[in-house]
């Protein structure tokens, strides 16, 4: 067969057909596995759940959505096990992009447990976080409060450990740890959820 | 043409990643453990095989002049496609991978061999062209990704070699990429002398 000639009229002939056959493949790709994605994302999050909230078996009570600065947090109150919070970097400013997280807190306001969701960080560095603030981990978080003040990296004067090379990321997950209070605490002044304890009542005051 | 030699040259006389030095950008950043450089391998074939036979089947409707942002749109659709999938069947990959298979757009070797052979070849030999590369370049990821793994953490596959304590965490990180790249290729080129 013989070449096409580079005229304007085949160029762009060719390129349009090249794209929209592109797009319909893609299209046709994404219907296809968008159900499954979408599957995924669902049992991940509900083993996440159960997961921060250091339990086997829970019943979400209600769900709470919770606007922080223009941002989308959502509350699943579990009863006396806690809340699971799902919470974003309210500023956005993670080292890759979106940075989505579940953490658990327990009805006193002390985190139980947490879980990455989504993350774009550097595999390696800032994707470490996924077990670098976990229990007994070098700056595990598990079981601070964050009505004792919010949580922050040693170099910002906190008490967390930033993950080697990755103070940005610590940065971020930290923010969204804390969003992730204030929306729990936000949910309780609403919720049907049993009267805010000792530890809430306080952050209540270095609230106002 | 010689079917037998198109599909061993990607593996040994030009394989990508020790001799043509293409495509450092995964080879580096994905190899930090022997499963991890099989993966971003494996997927880096399948994307080299398709791309290959679609860009020989439409050569020459391909006018010259627009034959680069053709291609690329080619290459980009079937990544997004394998991206797709594997988010939706392979969720375990994903999470170890995610990052990287959009750049699997960009890796060098794709578009080279899209140019220097697809583009001037029929599609059976293009195919055998992109397994070849391809086989090529998950044998190397493979290979520097165990020895990366096996002298940071004393493992190769997940199966323990020696104690962790004695691996040296440099060559699971950047830097220890490089070193173990640069002594594989002194001693292949030192082989094939």
């Amino acid at each position: 067969m013989k070449k096409m000639k580079s005229s304007l009229v085949n160029m762009v002939v060719v390129l349009t057909l090249i794209t929209v056959v592109a797009g319909g493949a893609l299209a046709y790709v994404n219907s296809m596995t968008e159900t499954k994605i979408a599957e995924i994302n669902q049992q991940n999050e509900d083993q996440a759940k159960k997961d921060v909230l250091c339990t086997d078996e829970i019943k979400i009570a209600s769900e709470t959505p919770v606007t922080i600065e223009g941002k989308e947090f959502v509350v699943y109150n579990a009863g006396e096990k806690g809340c699971a919070v799902k919470a974003v970097d309210p500023m956005n400013a993670s080292f890759g992009g979106d940075l989505t997280i579940m953490v658990g807190f327990d009805p006193d306001g002390n985190i139980l447990g947490y879980k990455i969701l989504k993350t774009q960080e550097t595999p390696g560095l800032g994707a470490k976080a996924g077990e670098w603030f976990q229990k007994d981990a070098r700056g595990s978080i598990i079981g601070k409060n964050p009505a004792a003040g919010e949580l922050k990296v040693k170099k910002d004067g906190g008490d967390v450990d930033a993950i080697t090379a990755s103070t940005i990321t610590s940065r971020a997950f930290l923010r969204a740890v804390n969003a992730a209070y204030d929306a729990y605490r936000q949910s309780l002044g609403r919720g049907p959820m049993p009267q805010p304890e000792a530890g809430a009542q306080t952050s209540e005051q270095v609230n106002q | 043409m010689n079917y037998l030699k198109v599909l061993f040259n990607g593996i040994v006389k030009e394989n990508p990643t020790f001799v043509l030095l293409l495509g450092m950008c995964p080879t580096l950043g994905t190899t930090s453990s022997a499963l991890n450089g099989m993966s971003m391998g494996l997927a880096t074939m399948a994307v080299l095989i398709v791309s290959n036979f679609i860009i020989s089947c439409i050569k020459s409707l391909i006018p010259d002049m627009v034959r680069i942002p053709a291609f690329i749109v080619v290459i980009a659709s079937l990544v997004t496609i394998l991206q797709m999938f594997i988010k939706a069947y392979a969720p375990e990959v994903d999470k170890s991978l995610g990052l990287f298979i959009p750049l699997i757009v960009v890796n060098c070797i794709i578009l080279g061999r899209a140019e220097a052979f697809a583009a001037k070849n029929n599609p059976f030999a293009s195919i055998l062209d992109g397994l070849g590369m391809g086989l090529g370049f998950t044998i190397a990821l493979t290979l520097l990704g165990g020895v990366r793994e096996l002298l940071g953490t004393g493992k190769v596959f997940g199966f323990e070699c020696f104690s962790e304590n004695y691996g040296a965490l440099v060559f699971v990180l950047a830097p220890g990429a490089f070193i173990a790249l640069g002594y594989l290729i002194a001693i292949i080129n030192k082989i094939k002398k």
